[in-house]
């Protein structure tokens, strides 16, 4: 039988290759991976900011690409994230639909008018229900939904432009992407 | 066969029995009144077993975010119309995925934590009883005397 | 110019030792007695350095010297004088400092008590507590200088966490530490053994002590930071299963079965192995617990600020600590032999059975508490786990232990001759049983089965426990220290197991929203919710509320809860307000500003809770006494131990 007093160091060498794959991981630690990838978009039917009688439905989006964009004015990573979102509306390849989360409308409409408006729509969740429905727990986050509404993509935190060209545009098919 | 907070066999059950495993923090004040006792109570237990994501380490019933208040408002909307515990549970891991509950449901992944104590146990027994059984054979032949001082 | 000394003293402090490693390994070793005999002052001189540095950067928060940027992060200039000197372990970089200035204060009391040690010994033993103080010094200097300056200074400081500024902090950190560091001179009395290849056969009686003091202090600790969470943090809540709760409470647990393993080492010489492993694993389980707590790999609402590149230290100093210990132990220990047996029956299967039960309790928080890094790194996807999961499992462990404990008592070293305790065990078990179920369903008329159950195993420990002692006072023997300290220790865990099942079940908690003349009424006692005022401290202002508590129509307390709101940080911070009555807590904490005058409130009945952090002193001053035995007291020469065996060679 092997010595015995071997186990101890085994075992620790094990944990100290898991705590070393740990210390590795852990800038995404706080990121959950989302349940709906590869799931059907949820449903929804909001009110459009600035325009109350007007509905943003999720079920006429269907048929074309879009990214779903949670978004407040409370929030500063969003404010961080506005110019590149500003960036993505100018290369005109895929439309940003907006949700304006738990926010203020006078506000939400100033926000936008000052510092541009990169949103087709805008939809106003005063309940938190709809975010909570997409599985949202923290603004920023954004979500690339395809023709068939599927989520196909999502990104937790401001984004990026390393994200949007090395993850984003790489999901939209050719002729789409041409277009940028 | 319902499991009594996710234990299997009932020897564990008996502990499982004796123990509430209620988690007591509290860094948000939640009034919010049920109809009924037996509402309340499942309204507290399951805002205690479901994690505010935002917060990470609070249960939504102790977190002060606007997102845990949205998530005990739901719980408690679900209650009211009807659902059960385990449909209130399977809607939130819909939408957040198996980190949102305290407790792990049981499924293979997680097999080798809710089967860590016992097969401790069992390595324990198993070892003490080997030691023992050595150590006792030696008694026979071990002739000294023991002054017994009672110091331990 | 005191912070480039305070800088200056670490860097000298590193060589120091650097030295004290190098001689107390090496010199042994290769039989230099001038080497050997250099190991005292280096440790001296470290000691001397660590405690300029200190004073150093004490200095710089008194004199709010706000070019240090510790000291700009950390403290302002109306921080009371008190918070700023307890500032001083307040965030990463100075709880390092203090890491090192306990260990420096271990090591001197280690040479100060090594004249009763061989010389060679007492030198490998300084000599592997040099390694570790090197290791911290060299990690608080690469990577967390506390002396970092700010150029141009601060105007004025960050301010100390608004949840820090209050006397908690300014106890529990310094005791916490000194029993997590404590158990490094265990490490290093197991290394000294396993380099030298032997085991003397008074090394079991050098290490009692020293394991038993860490483990008194690492009590106190524990329990002062859950007593502190329950008024400032948790609201009520005491303890939560949080990682580096976790992180403080498996030492404790191993801790624990280390003392008891000695026991057996000390009086029969047996368990050598497991001794040793065990002594190993305390101290292992310390660094692991520095090691998640900073190194960002865990989310915790306790951690210091993450960053991996501390973590990658750490981890590499625990792979030299941690591996290279082990490795001796898988070298050395096949050696330790020992002839001796026992019956089934002994006090050293009651104390085995003690032991794999509190090494199963460790293990499982430890698979608990790393279960989010296993699962991440087997790719097994994200798990969560909390109290839910750690307090069945942990009962499952512990049950069986308290029950083994009343029994394993009554057993002799070696024969056990239980059969001759019979009726003790029977009498003390069914008094116990009565006593519990009598006062549970007298005073309660109802309840769960949990606290009949934890009250009868620890009202049947106490009467066990008493047992010897009356007996011997009975038959005028002597009454060792180490039996009464031994007593006081169990009796403290039987109180606490009694308080913490009865919390459990019949904690009362309701949280209202109340209205000026308001009340509400909880657990027996009427709450008058009088509305809040206006209050302003030294650093805050904020609101204080006033609730009247009445039973039965008698006052019984007024008291005044108040929300803070500090101006450096602007964080609000809760502070509960507490009563004490017939053994009940009663809690009232501040929650939100509902409007027109309304706020929403929590009110906590818990009874027998202050006992489970009374209990915990009471076990730490059980080890106090124990320690105090004269046995221990210093001799020059290694005094025989009785029915022990002859020393190996290796």
């Amino acid at each position: 039988m092997i010595n015995r007093f071997v186990i101890p160091v085994v075992v620790f060498a094990l944990l100290a290759v898991v705590l070393a794959i740990g210390i590795v991981h852990s800038p995404q630690k706080g990121v959950i991976v989302s349940p709906l990838l590869g799931k059907p978009a949820p449903q929804f039917a909001l009110p459009s900011l600035g325009n109350p009688s007007q509905v943003v439905r999720s079920a006429d989006l269907r048929g074309r690409w879009y990214l779903f964009n949670v978004w407040g004015t409370w929030c500063g990573e969003c404010r961080a994230e506005h110019d590149m979102l500003l960036t993505v509306r100018r290369a005109g390849v895929v439309p940003l639909v907006g949700l304006d989360w738990k926010d203020d409308d006078a506000q939400a409409l100033g926000w936008l008018q000052q510092l541009g408006n990169p949103y087709q729509e805008v939809a106003v969740d005063r309940t938190g229900q709809v975010a909570i429905d997409w599985g949202v727990y923290g603004a920023p986050e954004t979500f690339l939904v395809n023709p068939q509404g599927i989520i196909v993509y999502k990104h937790v935190g401001a984004l990026t432009s390393e994200t949007w060209t090395r993850e984003i545009l790489p999901l939209l098919p050719a002729p789409t992407r041409a277009r940028s | 066969m319902r499991r009594a907070i996710g234990r299997s066999t009932p020897l564990l059950a008996l502990w499982a029995l004796l123990a509430l495993g209620r988690a007591p923090a509290a860094w948000a004040i939640d009034t919010t009144q049920m109809p009924t006792p037996q509402l309340q109570a499942r309204y507290e237990g399951l805002t205690h077993e479901l994690r505010c994501v935002q917060c990470q380490n609070e249960a939504i019933a102790d977190s002060p975010v606007d997102l845990a208040a949205d998530l005990r408002r739901d719980v408690r909307d679900m209650l009211l119309a009807g659902k059960s515990d385990d449909d209130v549970r399977a809607w939130m891991v819909a939408r957040y995925g198996d980190f949102i509950l305290f407790r792990p449901r049981f499924a293979w992944k997680n097999a080798w934590l809710w089967g860590a104590p016992e097969v401790l146990l069992l390595l324990g027994v198993l070892i003490a009883w080997r030691v023992v059984r050595k150590r006792a054979r030696l008694v026979t032949a071990d002739h000294e005397p023991l002054p017994d001082d009672g110091s331990p | 110019m005191l912070p480039e000394l305070g800088h200056f003293s670490l860097i000298l402090a590193l060589l120091l030792a650097a030295l004290q490693a190098f001689f107390g390994i090496a010199g042994p070793m290769l039989r230099r007695e001038r080497w050997v005999a250099a190991v005292s002052p280096a440790v001296a001189g470290q000691a001397v350095m660590v405690a300029t540095a200190v004073g150093c950067l004490i200095s710089s928060f008194v004199r709010d010297d706000f070019s240090v940027a510790y000291v700009a992060e950390n403290s302002n200039s109306a921080l009371p004088l008190f918070y700023r000197v307890a500032a001083l372990w307040g965030a990463h970089e100075g709880s390092l400092l203090l890491w090192i200035m306990l260990l420096a204060l271990w090591t001197v009391a280690v040479a100060f008590y090594a004249k009763g040690l061989p010389r060679l010994f007492a030198a490998r033993v300084l000599g592997v507590l040099g390694v570790i103080s090197f290791g911290f010094l060299l990690f608080t200097l690469a990577t967390s200088n506390p002396f970092v300056r700010l150029d141009p200074p601060a105007l004025d400081g960050r301010d100390l966490n608004p949840i820090l500024q209050d006397p908690g902090l300014a106890g529990h950190p310094p005791v916490l530490y000194t029993g997590y560091v404590g158990f490094a001179v265990a490490f290093a009395f197991a290394c000294g053994a396993m380099l030298e290849g032997r085991m003397d056969q008074n090394w079991a009686r050098w290490t009692r002590p020293w394991v038993t003091a860490a483990w008194s202090f690492l009590t106190c600790g524990i329990a002062m930071g859950s007593f502190w969470a329950y008024y400032e943090l948790g609201w009520g809540g005491f303890w939560f299963w949080d990682p580096v709760e976790c992180a403080s409470f498996m030492p404790w647990l191993v801790g624990t079965a280390l003392i008891h393993s000695l026991a057996v080492t000390d009086k029969r010489g047996l368990f050598k192995s497991w001794t040793l492993l065990l002594s190993v694993l305390a101290f292992s389980l310390s660094l692991l617990g520095t090691f998640l707590v900073r190194s960002g790999v865990l989310v915790s609402v306790h951690s210091f600020a993450a960053d991996p590149s501390r973590g990658v230290f750490i981890l590499s100093f625990l792979i030299v600590m941690i591996g290279g210990a082990l490795s001796l132990y898988a070298w050395r220990a096949p050696l330790l032999k020992s002839p001796a047996g026992f019956e089934l029956g002994a006090r050293e299967s009651f104390l085995l059975f003690n032991n794999v039960l509190l090494v199963i309790a460790a293990a499982t928080v430890f698979a608990g508490t790393l279960a989010p890094l296993i699962s991440g790194a087997l790719k097994l996807g994200t798990v969560s786990v909390g109290p839910p999961f750690f307090n069945p499992t942990f009962m499952l462990s512990m049950l069986p232990l308290l029950a083994l404990l009343s029994i394993g008592i009554h057993a002799g070293w070696k024969r056990g001759r239980l059969a001759t305790q019979q009726r003790t065990l029977l009498y003390t078990l069914v008094g116990a049983a009565a006593l519990a179920w009598g006062l549970v369903y007298g005073i309660y008329s109802h309840g769960q089965l949990l606290t009949p159950v934890g009250a009868t195993l620890g009202l049947w420990i106490i009467l066990s426990s008493l047992v010897d002692p009356v007996d011997r006072l009975r038959r005028r023997l002597s009454l060792p220290r180490a039996v009464v300290g031994m007593t006081i220790a169990h009796t403290g865990l039987a109180i606490a197991v009694i308080a913490l099942t009865t919390v459990q079940s019949f904690t009362n908690e309701k949280d209202v929203a109340m209205a000026p003349g308001g009340s509400a009424s909880v657990g027996g006692y009427q709450f008058r919710f009088d509305g809040v005022r206006p209050i302003e401290g030294p650093n805050y202002d904020g609101v204080g509320g006033t609730l009247v508590v009445t039973r039965d129509g008698s006052a019984v307390a007024v008291l005044k809860p108040q929300k803070r709101q500090y101006w450096v940080q602007h964080q609000v911070t809760t502070d509960t307000a507490i009563h004490y009555s017939r053994g009940n807590n009663i809690l009232v904490a501040l929650g939100d500003d509902l409007g027109a005058g309304r706020w929403s409130v929590r009110i906590q009945i818990r009874p027998l809770v202050s006992f489970i952090w009374i209990a915990a002193v009471i076990m730490a001053l059980g080890g106090a006494v124990a320690i105090s035995d004269r046995r221990y007291r210093l001799t020059r020469a290694a005094v025989p131990v009785p029915g022990g065996t002859a020393p190996e060679h290796a």
